[in-house]
C-alpha cells in the first residue's frame, strides 16, 4: 500500500481515539441537558476540578493552603501522606456528589423556570467560580496525574501492522484504555437509564417535568442525581485528559471542543454524542493531515466548529436530535 | 417629587416622541454629557484613563453592539471576540495602507468591514436557532482568530505576529501610538461611545428595532405579520457587528496600541461582553453601559481591596477574584435575571410615586 494511504489510516485511527475523548466530555453535557434543559458550560471546568481534586487527594495536599497561608501567615502545603489511587477516586466521586448537591441547592433551585439563556449564563458563572475554587484549593501549577493507566506506544499494534504493511502504526495505550472506558461508561449509563428505577425516573423527567412531578418523582433528587452523574463523567474525562497532558487550565477548554460534537450529534442524544465525537475526531485529524499543510496548519482550532456549522445548515437538529417542531 | 410627568406638556409630535419624556431624565442626561465632555478631561490622569475610563467606553460600545443582536433581535452570539479582531485588523490595515486619511474615518470604515463579515457569519442564523446558533457563532470566533494568526498579510508580515498602532492624530492632537495624552484618547473614545449610543437608541425605537424585537419575541409570528426575517436578522447582524468592529478598532488602536490576536480577542472576550449585557440588562442601551461599568470596575475594585487592602499575594487574589466574579454573576441572575436595567426601572417607578406612594 502507498505510504500516504497508510499515514491516512493511522491518522484516522488516532482521530477515532481522540474522538472518544471528546465524546466523554460531550456525554456529561447531554446528561444534564436531557434531564433539566440546562446547557452546562461548566462541564469542562468540572473535569478540571475533578482531576485537580484527585491529584490533590492522592498527594495529600492541604486544601486552600495558599489562602490559609496568606491569612494566618502559616506555611502549610502537604499532610505528608499518599492516598492510593482507587480510594482517592472514590473520595473524589464523593466530592463531586457534594458539589452537585450544592449546585442544585444554591444555584439551580433558584433559577427554575428561567429562560434557557439565563441558565446558560449561570453555568458560565459557575465555571468561573469552579475555576477559581480549583486554583485556590489545589494551586494553579501544572500537576501530573498518575493513576496507573498504561501510557506510550502500543507495541502489539505497532508490530502487527509492521508485519502486515511494512509500517508500524503509532497508537497510544492511553487512548485505547480511554476508548474502552468510554465504551463501558456508555453501556453502564444506558443500562442505568433503562433498567433501574432512578434511570426510569430520569427519563420521565427528561420527557416532561410536570408529568413527572405529578406521578411523584422528586425533581430535586433527579437534578442532584444528574449533576452527580455529570460530575462522575467529568471525573473520568478529567482523568483521561489529565493523564494525557497534565492537569492544568487548558483542561477546562475541552468543554469548547465538546460543543461542536454536541451540535453534530444533537443535544439530547447519548449515541449522538458518541458518533459526533468520532466524526469530529476523525474529521479534524484528517483535515489537518490533508488540507492543513496548504493553509498553514493548526486548523484543529476551528475545523470542528465550521464542520458543525455547515452540517447544521442542512440539518438544524443535529444527527440524532429530536426534530424541532415550531408552533405559533 | 421632581421625577414625574405631571406638568410636562408636549405640544408637538417631536416633543411627544423624544427619548427622555420626563424632564428630570432629560436634564440628568444633559448633565452627564456635560460632565463627561467638559469636566472629566481636565481631571483625568493616565491611571484613570487606562484602568477604568477607556475600557469602560470601549466595552460599552461593544456591549451596545452585542445587545442589539442578543437583546433586541434574540440571536445569541459568542463570536464577539472574533468580530472585535476583525475591527482591529481592518483598522490596522487601513491605517498602514492609507496613512493620510484621518483615523476617525479608519475606525468607521473598520466598522463597515466588520459589518460585512458579520453578515456572512450571520447567514446561518436563518436556519439555526437558539443554542445551536450560539455554538455556531463560535466557528466565527475560532476561525477569524486563526486566520489573523496564520496569514502574514493581515499583520504586514511583522516578525512578532503582533500589530502595532502607528502614531495618528485628529485635528493635530495625537490619539494613537505611545505619545498620547489621557484626555485626548478619552475624548476620542467618548465621541464614538456617545455616537454609538445615540444611533443604537434611535435605531431600536424605529421600524428596524421593532422588526428585530418581533423576530426576538417569536420569529414565526413575526414572519406571518409581514416581517422579512432575512432582512431583519441580517440588519441586526450588520449593525451589531458594526459597533463591535468599532469597539475592536478602538480597543486596538487607542487603548492597547499593540495586539496579539489570540490574547486580546480570544473566546474570553466574547464571554466578557456577553456578561456585560446579561448583568446590565438585555434589550436596554442603559443596561449596556451599566454592565460595562460593572465588569470593568469589579476587578479593579477587588484588586485594590485584596492586594492593596489585605496585602495578599496576587495569585491568591486572582483566584479569589474569579470566584467572586462567578459568584456575583450567579447571585445577580438569581436576584434580578433582567439585569441592572430592570433594577433601575424599578427605582424609577418608585421615584415617580415618591413621596406619596398611595
Amino acid at each position: 500500500m502507498p505510504d500516504q494511504v497508510l499515514f491516512a489510516m493511522e491518522v484516522t485511527l488516532n482521530g477515532l481515539m481522540a474522538g472518544v475523548l471528546y465524546s466523554l466530555v460531550a456525554l456529561g453535557f447531554v446528561l444534564i441537558f436531557k434531564a433539566s434543559g440546562i446547557f452546562n458550560y461548566a462541564q469542562g471546568v468540572m473535569a478540571l476540578f475533578a482531576a485537580a481534586t484527585l491529584v490533590g487527594i492522592m498527594d495529600g495536599q492541604v486544601p486552600f493552603s495558599h489562602l490559609i497561608n496568606a491569612i494566618f501567615g502559616t506555611d502549610l502545603h502537604h499532610f505528608g501522606w499518599h492516598v492510593p489511587a482507587l480510594l482517592a477516586i472514590v473520595l473524589t466521586v464523593g466530592v463531586m456528589i457534594v458539589l452537585a448537591w450544592l449546585v442544585q441547592k444554591l444555584v439551580m433551585r433558584h433559577l427554575v423556570n428561567q429562560e434557557p439563556i439565563i441558565l446558560f449564563m449561570a453555568t458560565i458563572g459557575l465555571a468561573y467560580f469552579l475555576e477559581g475554587l480549583s486554583d485556590l484549593m489545589w494551586g494553579s501549577s501544572i500537576k501530573t496525574l498518575d493513576v496507573g493507566l498504561p501510557q506510550g506506544i502500543n507495541d502489539t499494534i505497532d508490530r502487527v501492522t509492521f508485519d502486515a504493511f511494512g509500517y508500524g502504526f503509532f497508537i497510544d495505550n492511553l487512548d485505547i484504555v480511554a476508548a474502552i472506558i468510554a465504551a463501558l461508561l456508555v453501556i453502564a449509563l444506558m443500562a442505568f437509564n433503562q433498567y433501574t428505577k432512578e434511570g426510569r425516573a430520569l427519563r420521565a423527567v427528561a420527557d416532561d417535568h410536570q408529568a413527572a412531578l405529578s406521578v411523584g418523582i422528586s425533581l430535586n433528587f433527579i437534578w442532584v442525581l444528574v449533576w452527580s452523574l455529570a460530575g462522575f463523567v467529568a471525573l473520568v474525562a478529567g482523568m483521561m485528559w489529565g493523564a494525557k497532558s497534565g492537569v492544568q487550565f487548558s483542561l477546562s477548554l475541552i468543554a469548547l471542543k465538546a460543543l461542536p460534537v454536541l451540535m453534530l450529534g444533537g443535544f439530547t442524544s447519548i449515541p449522538g454524542a458518541i458518533v459526533g465525537g468520532l466524526i469530529i475526531g476523525v474529521g479534524e485529524k484528517l483535515f489537518e493531515f490533508l488540507i492543513g499543510p496548504m493553509v498553514g496548519g493548526a486548523t484543529e482550532n476551528w475545523f470542528a466548529y465550521v464542520l458543525a456549522l455547515l452540517f447544521l445548515v442542512f440539518r438544524p437538529q443535529g444527527l440524532f436530535g429530536e426534530k424541532i417542531i415550531e408552533r405559533v | 417629587m421632581i421625577y414625574r410627568e405631571a406638568g410636562d406638556f408636549s405640544t408637538t409630535y417631536q416633543q411627544d416622541s423624544q427619548t427622555f419624556p420626563i424632564r428630570f431624565d432629560r436634564y440628568r442626561y444633559y448633565a452627564i454629557l456635560a460632565v463627561a465632555f467638559l469636566l472629566v478631561p481636565f481631571f483625568i490622569n493616565d491611571y484613570w484613563a487606562n484602568a477604568i475610563l477607556l475600557p469602560f467606553l470601549i466595552y460599552a460600545i461593544a456591549a451596545i453592539g452585542l445587545n442589539i443582536l442578543v437583546g433586541y433581535c434574540g440571536q445569541v452570539s459568542l463570536g464577539t471576540g472574533g468580530f472585535m479582531a476583525v475591527g482591529a485588523y481592518a483598522c490596522y490595515k487601513l491605517m498602514t495602507s492609507f496613512p493620510d486619511v484621518n483615523i476617525f474615518f479608519h475606525v468607521i470604515l473598520a466598522g463597515f468591514v466588520t459589518a460585512g463579515v458579520g453578515v456572512i457569519f450571520g447567514l446561518p442564523s436563518l436556519r439555526i436557532k437558539g443554542f445551536y446558533l450560539a455554538v455556531a457563532t463560535l466557528a466565527a470566533q475560532f476561525f477569524l482568530v486563526w486566520m489573523f494568526n496564520k496569514f502574514g498579510w493581515f499583520y504586514n508580515y511583522s516578525a512578532s505576529g503582533q500589530i502595532n498602532a502607528p502614531e495618528r492624530s485628529v485635528f493635530g492632537i495625537v490619539v494613537t501610538g505611545p505619545n498620547t495624552h489621557a484626555w485626548a484618547t478619552y475624548l476620542f473614545c467618548l465621541v464614538f461611545c456617545v455616537g454609538a449610543a445615540l444611533i443604537a437608541r434611535n435605531l431600536t425605537r424605529g421600524t428596524m428595532g421593532r422588526t428585530w424585537m418581533a423576530i426576538r419575541d417569536m420569529d414565526i409570528a413575526a414572519e406571518i405579520i409581514g416581517v422579512n426575517p432575512l432582512k431583519a436578522k441580517m440588519t441586526a447582524f450588520a449593525v451589531s457587528s458594526f459597533f463591535v468592529g468599532v469597539a475592536g478598532a478602538l480597543f486596538f488602536s487607542v487603548y492597547l496600541g499593540a495586539v496579539e490576536v489570540t490574547e486580546a480577542f480570544g473566546i474570553q472576550k466574547s464571554f466578557i461582553v456577553l456578561f456585560m449585557i446579561i448583568i446590565g440588562g438585555m434589550g436596554s442601551i442603559f443596561g449596556s453601559f451599566a454592565g460595562a461599568a460593572f465588569i470593568v470596575l469589579l476587578p479593579v475594585f477587588l484588586k485594590n481591596v485584596l492586594v492593596g487592602g489585605f496585602g495578599w499575594a496576587t495569585d491568591v487574589a486572582a483566584h479569589l477574584e474569579l470566584m467572586i466574579l462567578g459568584g456575583l454573576i450567579i447571585t445577580f441572575l438569581i436576584l434580578e435575571p433582567h439585569g441592572l436595567a430592570a433594577f433601575w426601572k424599578t427605582i424609577k417607578e418608585k421615584l415617580r410615586l415618591w413621596p406619596f406612594p398611595h
